[in-house]
């Protein structure tokens, strides 16, 4: 038999192709994530806490408990992944020997590092990362992500960061169509991004890999918000589980993605779905209570 | 006449990038009154337990069996595969419109998905498969034909109009596979 290659890049960003047009969900234990896979996830984001019990709470948030994680993977035939913090590449090392499909490098939990993070090359297993511009953006594909998310602000229900991060980085590939080829190197220089990765982007017109939306999402017409602004899947933190309904909110927010353009069939999806999260206005979070801030 | 990609969920765009490449004129299908009209219908990749939940709102197994019934030809990759097959293992709902068993990511985990050259005769020459989180045919009926194997397993399979690979030629960049459903539902295929 002819030999076979795992863990390249084609591979990685693969399974990230077949999450479009889906939703992402954040679990913390095995029965979320079956009510999860029940309403349509296309994967679960298995964690300790979801993001808003980590702002109410504080302290130091780490990857979840290996027990937790494989418990999770047992309940579900759809991707799990699993969030370590920036930098801890051997958070990462583990999560990857549990057989998670996926590891999103997560401003969500508490930095390891503050001036680098993993050398996702260096694994077989997919990474996501978060981005709120096109240099962030280009940074994290030429360190090996397979997958980009905006980092919108988690745990807040709040949309407009994810918007914010969304509006940038599309504006800014469409920027580079528009500039000579003597332009790049420059760009590439205030962008902050691999040079190459600039130029790959001005050709093709388009990021390297998928860009997901994630950070705020708590409602359908929020996933039908940033499917349109062309977002190509979304992440639900804890806009589901900590609505009054979650399994009801989870089968609508599915529903509103997939059928984003159609604004008769979001209106029905969110129809009598209950309290969406409280929330918070991220107008009024400090400085230090932001989490987008976290990597570079 | 157009051919359909159903968009409820998976790599959708990646299978209308390639039948566009074909010169074909490409109907993204999120709604099962979207098949009328339609020659050949294409059930990309994703999740197969999405798919299912996403079609929980109308009668689409009922339009689909009627599109093939109709002469529509049909190409499932992956999660596609799954839904035509006839038994799914572990068990979901699927349309039988092709008769196999079904494993679903009987390969293991993300970390196990891989790419390899297939031995693929009926294509002529090597033919790339990427595997992401695949499923294995596990019994394969006879009117099934098998055009390509992998370490002499069936990895992609033909029963008449109907076509299903394990794997994602939409994700290699080939177009062979799209090439032989157009040439099957136009009738100007080899009968299989």
């Amino acid at each position: 038999m002819k030999a076979a290659a795992t863990g390249t890049l084609r591979i990685k960003t693969g399974l990230a192709e077949m999450l479009k047009g889906g939703v992402i969900m954040d679990v913390i234990d095995a029965a979320q994530a079956r009510i999860a896979e029940d309403a349509g996830a296309v994967a679960v984001m298995a964690l300790e806490r979801v993001p808003a019990d980590i702002r109410k709470e504080g302290g130091v948030a780490r990857m979840a408990d290996p027990a937790v994680v494989s418990a999770i993977m047992e309940a579900v035939t759809v991707p799990v992944m699993a969030k370590c913090r920036i930098g801890h590449f051997a958070e990462a090392r583990v999560l990857e020997a549990l057989g998670v499909d996926f590891i999103d490098e997560s401003e969500v939990l508490t930095p390891a590092d503050e001036e680098h993070h993993v050398d996702k090359h260096a694994f077989a297993v997919p990474f996501v990362c978060g981005c709120r511009d096109l240099g962030e953006a280009l940074r994290r594909v030429g360190e090996g992500a397979a997958l980009l998310r905006t980092k919108g602000e988690a745990g807040t229900g709040d949309i407009v960061e994810a918007v914010r991060h969304l509006r940038a980085v599309t504006a800014a590939v469409r920027r580079l169509g528009t500039l000579g080829p003597e332009e790049l190197m420059h760009e590439a220089k205030s962008l902050g991004a691999p040079y190459e990765l600039v130029r790959v982007v001005a050709s093709a017109g388009r990021l390297p890999v998928p860009n997901f939306a994630a950070g705020g999402i708590a409602t359908p017409a929020d996933a039908a918000l940033m499917m349109s602004l062309g977002a190509e899947a979304v992440f639900v933190g804890s806009g589901i589980f900590k609505s009054s309904d979650p399994a009801a909110r989870a089968r609508a927010i599915v529903k509103a993605t997939t059928h984003h353009q159609d604004a008769k069939a979001v209106a029905e999806a969110s129809r009598g779905l209950g309290e969406p999260m409280r929330g918070l206005d991220v107008a009024a979070l400090s400085p230090a209570e932001r989490l987008q801030t976290r990597g570079w | 006449m157009a051919v359909g990609v159903l968009a409820l969920q998976g790599d959708f765009a990646a299978h209308a990038a390639v039948l566009r490449r074909l010169g074909e004129s490409v109907l993204e299908v999120r709604s099962w009154t979207d098949l009328a009209g339609l020659r050949a219908l294409v059930l990309p990749g994703g999740e197969s337990t999405a798919l299912l939940r996403l079609m929980d709102g109308g009668p689409w197994f009922d339009a689909l069996r009627a599109f093939h019934g109709g002469g529509g030809g049909l190409l499932g990759t992956c999660a596609g595969a799954i839904l035509l097959a006839r038994d799914v293992d572990p068990a979901q709902p699927s349309l039988g419109l092709l008769d196999v068993s079904i494993s679903r990511n009987a390969y293991g985990r993300q970390v196990d998905s891989f790419e390899a050259e297939l031995d693929a005769s009926a294509l002529d020459d090597p033919l790339l498969g990427v595997f992401i989180r695949a499923p294995r045919f596990t019994a394969i009926g006879p009117q099934v034909h098998v055009l390509a194997r992998r370490g002499g397993e069936p990895v992609l399979v033909r029963q008449r109009r109907v076509l299903a690979a394990t794997f994602h030629p939409e994700i290699a960049g080939d177009d062979r596979v799209h090439r032989m459903l157009i040439e099957i539902s136009a009738g100007t295929a080899p009968a299989g």
